[in-house]
């Protein structure tokens, strides 16, 4: 098959996609929530985008606006569906965001010695918190991998030139982050293979048909 | 009453929110830090632990099999998962292993309340 059929039989309808991005965009709620806990200050979403994309259009997605040097923390995940999730960011900013997470009483050679170990945990909170719900409202069960860190530009993070090739499609779903005092922001980003979107597909409208029994129309 | 608490997490940040949320919740108990399922069976084979506190996602053993495996020896220990992997499955898993759930980031409530209930428990058992 080639690759345009297969974006074809996968490509996703709107209100696929608008759940989708309902679903995500609960999943990241949780995950900003968490942030703020742990920052104790506000943090500002955008609305969630998804798209079927290369990924180097994904790279150069999260590239966009922001400085070339960028440190991401991934998880795996695999269940129904397998992907990646990366809470990314400015490499320059990474201190103050480990700075905001551990206290601004630290000195900075505390906060780059506790930087690996911040965001793995940050990453670890956040992004488990995000899929942990996706699963939940899905009525799925994911596995989670530990948490590791990826530092370099939007290819590296998206394995542009690694076994996979840089036109291979994805599905790419993405929200900003900002903490409102702090010079802080970054992306939430959720990565599928298109195997895996044909499975997601079939348990989204599992989801609407669900959905549309209730006769309130209410969604969880 | 003070009692020993098992702190495992493979995070040293972790266990810094744990230990500083302790500081304010209860302040005079004991803490013991390990950073992985080994460690923990370590110490609690060694005695004197009371309660333990076990993150789920960590290399090796998570956390459900330790408590599966501290279960085998100590079936009444108060023990609780902390995590962010809030998922039914897991939850529902911590449960069967009589085991409490709590969710990270971990909060005072959320730690106090844990710890309240397994004083109760461990006042039942040694009068």
């Amino acid at each position: 098959m080639t690759v345009a059929a297969l974006i074809a039989s996968d490509a996703l309808s709107e209100i696929e996609q608008d759940a989708l991005a309902e679903i995500a965009n609960m999943g990241v709620s949780r995950a900003a929530n968490s942030l703020r806990q742990m920052v104790g200050e506000q943090v500002l979403l955008s609305v969630p985008a998804v798209k079927i994309v290369t990924r180097e259009a994904a790279s150069k997605l999260v590239e966009r606006n922001n400085a070339k040097k960028l440190v991401a923390v991934q998880q795996s995940f695999e269940g129904p569906f397998a992907g990646r999730a990366l809470l990314i960011f400015p490499e320059a900013q990474s201190l103050e965001l480990v700075r905001s997470i551990v206290g601004d009483q630290h000195s900075l050679e505390d906060v780059i010695d506790l930087e690996q170990e911040a965001l793995a945990e940050t990453g670890n909170i956040i992004l488990n918190g995000c899929l942990a719900t996706i699963a939940n409202v899905l009525q799925r069960t994911m596995r989670m991998s530990l948490p590791s860190i990826v530092r370099g530009d939007g290819a590296a993070l998206f394995e542009v030139e690694g076994p996979v090739s840089a036109e291979q499609f994805v599905l790419f779903l993405y929200i900003d982050f900002n903490i409102k005092e702090r010079d802080v922001h970054g992306f939430i980003a959720l990565l599928m293979d298109l195997p895996s979107i044909a499975a997601l597909k079939e348990i989204v409208n599992e989801f609407i048909s669900a959905i549309e029994k209730q006769p309130s129309g209410h969604v969880g | 009453m003070q009692y020993r608490v098992l702190i495992v997490d493979d995070s040293k940040l972790a266990r810094m929110v744990m230990a500083s949320a302790f500081r304010r919740v209860r302040p005079d108990w004991t803490l013991v830090e390990t950073a992985n399922g080994g460690e923990a069976l370590a110490a609690i084979s060694g005695g004197g632990v009371d309660i333990a506190l076990i993150d789920f996602n960590m290399p090796e053993i998570d956390g459900l099999e330790l408590v599966a495996t501290i279960r085998k020896t100590h079936p009444g220990m108060p023990v609780a998962i902390v995590s962010a992997n809030v998922q039914h499955e897991i939850i529902g898993r911590a449960r069967e292993l009589n085991a409490g759930f709590i969710p990270k980031p971990l909060t005072d409530e959320a730690l106090a309340a844990f710890l309240s209930g397994a004083t109760l428990r461990l006042k039942k058992v040694t009068p």
